[in-house]
């Protein structure tokens, strides 16, 4: 029965870690909120859009509101220069939502 | 109950010393099959705190962008579009915002430079806040040391440091150099009364898409970007970068499934007999299913607990290091934060069931055609 002893008590030691890290994470919430309060007053003040995760082009420092097409600006079928525009998505809602309309009248119907 | 307990605990000592019987074959699987899950927890887990980041912080972010499109390229703006805007109802505040690019030629990093939107935070004449990694890349020697930009060969701007902004808000600001309004158009030749784009603060976010409709009718060359439009962007980012860091973990993955599946439904001739034989001295089908399903349970439950532990070790005690390399991507500066650590409940479920319960339902079918037989057939 000793096997069982040391692979059980293992086990109950990862299960007790999993644990703690779950409490780890329940413990640094206060600090952490306090802390995005911070970084989200900071954008209110400077009126800033986007994170400064990837800085390395124009349109992946500032993906939200980059051109919807710079991902393909350099010919129809290259590859995206930048790595990390290469995990940029295509937006959600397809190009083009519009509707063609004729005259100002209509448009403004 | 006792003895079904017993009974249990018995099967689990034979299985265990089964296994240590095949110690090095055993351990290697543990170890990979914890390394597979590892690489896929830490992405789950990087994406959802970046995301939740991303969800708190640009939440404040201003709640309508206008943009001025001169032939379907963002261009300056009037200042006179301001007032405008101004007189439609709804609209709390307007202001024009100004901010650019620099590229610094001595490092080849990417900066931005900034008029911060509330007056208030506008540095003095002459002066600068810097985000957290300039020091960093532009190693400066010490705590007050001007910053000297230079745009053309031969031109040295200097700026001195009013500030420098906390790490504790590098994810946004770690690129920044905040200027007053007089140094910002200075520094770039911009002409009076023209700005980068325009920020609107709206009174009643339910009016946001009456107002955006009116400003595209007042302005039908403009793009207009909402909050809504910003938050949905780092959503699906993130959600994509996580399936791509899954996806470039699926080579692997894809190697422990054939690996694992071979393990676990090809039984080896020792196997079959060794099943052969625990049958012929009394064992029953019900018992050796139990003991497989201990063999696959024992492993995959191990390996989910070591794959997962690691990967919170990994992504908020060592700030996801295996990650920054393909975040990074070409940039020279890449923001030193720290993410909040959370452990999504549903998510862990999630990979529970898809990791643990495949690996124990492999091992069953093979064991239950093996165990079923006669043990005279097996064994021969």
């Amino acid at each position: 029965m000793r096997r069982t002893r040391i692979v059980f008590g293992l086990l109950a030691a990862g299960t007790a870690t999993l644990a703690l890290a779950s409490l780890h994470a329940r413990i640094t919430t206060a600090p952490e909120r306090a802390r995005m309060a911070r970084s989200a007053a900071l954008v209110r003040a400077v009126g800033l859009t986007d994170l400064a995760l990837f800085t390395e082009a124009r349109f992946t420092r500032n993906p939200a509101l980059a051109d919807l097409q710079t991902a393909f600006q350099d010919a129809p079928m290259s590859f995206e220069h930048f790595p990390s525009g290469t995990f940029a998505p295509r937006p959600a809602a397809g190009f083009g939502r519009g509707e063609l309309r004729f005259g100002p009248e209509e448009a403004a119907r | 109950m006792t003895s079904w307990l017993r009974r249990q605990r018995a099967l689990a000592e034979y299985t265990l010393a089964a296994l240590a019987r095949r110690r090095i074959k055993n351990t290697g699987l543990l170890l990979i099959y914890a390394m597979v899950i590892f690489v896929v927890a830490s992405a789950t887990l990087f994406a959802t705190a970046l995301r939740k980041e991303a969800e708190v912080v640009l939440a404040e972010a201003p709640e309508v962008i206008i943009q001025n499109l001169v032939m379907g390229r963002h261009d300056l703006i009037p200042g006179d579009v301001i007032a405008e805007i101004d007189g439609i109802r709804g609209v709390a505040s307007i202001k024009g915002r100004l901010w650019g690019y620099f590229y610094d030629r001595l490092n080849g990093a990417n900066y931005t430079l900034m008029v911060p939107l509330d007056p208030a935070m506008a540095p003095p004449a002459g002066q600068a806040i810097i985000g957290e990694s300039l020091p960093r890349v532009r190693e400066m020697p010490w705590e007050t040391a001007p910053l000297f930009l230079s745009r053309t060969p031969g031109d040295l701007v200097r700026f001195d440091i009013a500030k420098r902004l906390s790490s504790d808000s590098a994810l946004v600001s770690t690129d920044l150099i905040l200027l007053n309004e007089a140094n910002f158009r200075a520094f770039f030749e911009l002409p009076e009364d023209v700005y980068t784009d325009i920020a609107l603060s709206i009174r009643n976010p339910r009016e946001i898409d009456t107002i955006v409709e009116k400003i595209g009718r007042l302005l039908p060359n403009a793009r207009l970007v909402t909050r809504d439009e910003i938050a949905r962007t780092y959503q699906k980012l993130f959600s994509w970068r996580e399936g791509i860091m899954v996806l470039l973990a699926g080579a692997s993955v894809l190697a422990f499934v054939i690996f694992a599946a071979e393990k676990a439904s090809g039984l080896s001739a020792e196997e079959t007999r060794e099943i052969g034989i625990l049958k012929a001295i009394g064992w029953d089908t019900g018992d050796v299913i139990a003991m497989k399903l201990w063999e696959g349970g024992l492993v995959s439950f191990g390996a989910f607990l070591l794959g997962t532990v690691l990967a919170y070790l990994h992504v908020f005690a060592f700030d996801a290091g295996l990650f920054a390399s393909v975040l990074k991507g070409w940039s020279v500066i890449y923001p030193d934060f720290a993410l909040t650590p959370g452990i999504d409940g549903l998510q862990l479920t999630a990979l529970f069931f898809l990791t643990v319960l495949p690996y124990m339902a492999a091992t069953i079918v093979p064991i239950w055609r093996a165990a079923t037989a006669d043990p005279d057939q097996v064994m021969r």
